[in-house]
């Protein structure tokens, strides 16, 4: 029996080129206004240099870790603009761009991994779950969610991200069965930046991450996951597909880490510079500034003033950060449970007896 | 209303309830729907509250989990039912890592209203896998409650206790009760909140501390002890996490010794936690050490053997034994 061919790395869904031309897609139109494309470019500068400052601030001493996400900026602003009010998305730990999208402040993140916090937003407050660390965990999660949406008769849908290492978990592959026998509203967005740490894509798929969807029952789709427009137009189809009940969807956002794993990670022992070169000149952000210039739908004000922008947010990070207080040992025990928990609450006191002995000897 | 009912019918009509009360109550697991379940706890509540509310889900437990969870910040209120008990592990990861540290995680903010009932334990001659007692792994992880009935009773009450708390809970259903009866009044309310042990016998000598399966041989051991003279206080725990040792102690400081029991390997098991905090609060009141009854550091063994795995009258008293000749 014969395993179906080789599919082309470059067979994606492709809306603009690495060298700034717009191309049509029969499949995926997308009829988008100028402000809007001055607007996600806007947005891919931003989330980039807040990538950039989290990682000088975790070489800084600052954070304890960071998880760049350098090289996906297309693909996660694609889809995170592709969600609507009421959505719900399911991250891992590297959605700092989708985060930016549901307006969850980067201080939030970075105190994550400052670690003064474990998360601490409300998903309900952004559409936009807490960051999920252990891969995998957060897509059957995402289906609950969906179910919850469907039994609701709402009018929305979840979006759950996670990568090519993750599409190896048995989590995720029990989440499609679920997504697909439930026809739950959720379309699952995997990030294939081709590196799980230092297992290149090989060592967790033989067939293009995409093509598994059939198995499943539901279509999948792969997108240049560094053309903006390609994973906005085909984001919005498939969440608004899932609204109107036609069920779920997987996108392969096809990408490179162009980072390490994360600040602890150190790719110079698992993979070459050319290949990383190669994917340089495949950057997301270049190719709309490209278009913007050579369309005339900007001035040289505007790239300065994005700039400018850009320098004010990261200062804003650098101080915020700083000021980041530590939290009090009370939040330790504070929220463990919802309700009294008789152990915890004598633990808690036990404690605060114990410091606030070394206080009395001091004094 | 008082009705004689099996632990099965009393938690089924506890479920009931849970799902009258509350139109966000739903529940999920394998063959819980039209066949109402293996052992038929949730028999006729799909046909009663429909396919929406009480789910067959696909045989997939970290998923039952991980949806519960999703539903969950959805505003709902899931009851999973895990078929058995060593089908659990699967979804350990779900309920470690997810279930019990999303509350914590979000600052207080996501509330998870998640009830795990497990049917747990053996004595029924099943085949491996489907005899276990993994109380200890759950009652070991902060973020979960851990109860168990011991009666249908306590078990209409229980279950309902556990759905309409705001935090996860494993709600452990010993297997081999299931078929025990009690007259329940399912309109009286609840004796005692979800959290509270139960002294369940009265006695002078010697405090017995069990919970789930073990209770009952707890009770028929001193019932036995009386003809000899000795006069055996029983402790049901009820809850497992958070621990009622309050009760426990109490009892401890009145008969001076205290022997544990229950079905699950004794090595770092409840008993542990129960000797520790007994010797900690009652050190000068104690007339002998704490002593422990229960399974082996063995897997659970083939059924032919279980009944020599499994604490039984005769070991309980044993230990009751040791304790009055220290």
């Amino acid at each position: 029996m014969a395993i179906p061919a080789h599919t082309p790395d470059d067979t994606f869904v492709q809306l603009l080129t690495p060298e700034g031309e717009r191309v049509e897609n029969a499949d995926f139109p997308l009829d988008i206004p100028d402000d809007e494309l001055r607007s996600l470019y806007r947005d891919l500068v931003l989330v980039r240099r807040i990538d950039a400052e989290a990682t000088a601030l975790q070489r800084q001493g600052e954070l304890g870790l960071w998880a760049q996400l350098l090289g996906q900026e297309a693909a996660q602003v694609g889809a995170g603009r592709a969600l609507i009010s009421g959505d719900m998305a399911f991250p891992t730990y590297r959605e700092h761009g989708v985060a930016w999208c549901r307006d969850v402040d980067p201080l939030r993140l970075l105190g994550l991994f400052r670690g003064t916090t474990n998360g601490g937003w409300n998903p309900a407050d952004h559409g936009f779950a807490l960051y999920a660390i252990v891969t995998g965990d957060q897509c059957p999660q995402a289906v609950g969610y969906a179910m919850g949406l469907q039994h609701d008769a709402a009018e929305n849908a979840a979006m759950v991200f996670f990568g090519d290492g993750a599409s190896s978990q048995g989590d995720v592959n029990e989440s499609f069965i679920w997504a697909s026998v439930f026809n739950a509203p959720v379309v699952f967005f995997c990030q294939n930046n081709q590196w799980a740490i230092s297992e290149p894509l090989e060592r967790q798929t033989r067939i293009p991450l995409f093509q598994r969807a059939w198995g499943f029952g539901f279509p999948g789709v792969r997108v240049d996951g560094n053309d903006v427009l390609a994973c906005l137009a085909v984001s919005r189809q498939m969440m608004q597909r899932a609204r109107d009940g036609a069920g779920p969807a997987l996108i392969e956002a096809f990408t490179y880490r162009m980072g390490a794993h994360t600040t602890s990670d150190d790719p110079t022992r698992y993979r070459l510079d050319t290949d990383v070169e190669a994917w340089r000149l495949r950057d997301p952000l270049e190719r709309v500034r490209s278009f913007l210039h050579k369309q005339q739908l900007v001035d040289d004000g505007f790239f300065a003033e994005l700039d400018n922008e850009a320098e004010l947010l990261a200062q804003r990070l650098r101080d915020g950060v700083r000021a980041l207080p530590d939290p009090s040992t009370e939040e330790m025990f504070a929220h463990a449970y919802a309700e009294p928990h008789a152990l915890v609450e004598r633990q808690r006191d036990e404690y605060a007896q114990y410091l606030a002995d070394f206080v009395a000897e001091d004094a | 209303m008082t009705q004689t009912l099996t632990m099965v019918r009393a938690i089924n009509a506890g479920l009931r309830c849970a799902l009258e009360s509350d139109p966000k109550t739903m529940l999920m697991g394998e063959d819980i729907g039209r066949l109402g379940g293996v052992f038929r706890v949730t028999d006729g509540l799909q046909k009663d509250f429909g396919e929406q509310r009480v789910i067959d889900t696909p045989l997939a437990e970290s998923s039952i989990l991980g949806a519960a969870i999703g539903l969950a910040m959805r505003g709902y209120r899931p009851v999973v039912e895990i078929q058995f008990d060593g089908f659990v592990y699967v979804a350990f990861d779900q309920i470690v890592s997810q279930l019990a540290k999303m509350h914590a995680r979000s600052a207080g903010q996501v509330k998870m209203p998640v009830t795990v009932r497990l049917p747990f334990g053996g004595g029924i001659g099943a085949v491996e896998h489907h005899s276990e007692s993994p109380e200890a792994y759950f009652a070991h992880t902060a973020g979960l409650r851990v109860v168990t009935p011991s009666n249908p009773v306590d078990a209409f009450h229980l279950v309902q206790q556990a759905v309409a708390s705001d935090d996860p809970v494993i709600f452990l259903e010993p297997k081999r009760r299931y078929w025990d009866k009690a007259e329940v009044d399912t309109a009286a309310a609840p004796a005692l909140p979800m959290g509270a042990a139960r002294v369940v016998r009265s006695g002078t000598d010697v405090t017995l501390v069990s919970y789930g399966p073990m209770v009952r041989t707890c009770l028929e051991a001193a019932a036995a002890a009386e003809g000899d003279g000795t006069s055996i206080e029983v402790v049901d725990l009820r809850s497992l996490s958070p621990l009622d040792t309050d009760t426990v102690t109490a009892s401890v400081r009145r008969t001076g010794r205290c022997v544990v029991a229950h079905e699950s390997t004794v090595f770092l098991g409840l008993a542990a936690e129960i000797a520790s905090a007994v010797a900690e609060e009652c050190f000068f009141e104690l007339e002998s050490p704490v002593l422990r009854v229960g399974g082996f550091h063995t897997p659970y063994p083939p059924s032919r053997l279980e009944r020599h795995y499994l604490p039984d009258l005769d070991r309980v008293l044993d230990a009751v034994d040791r304790s009055l000749a220290y």
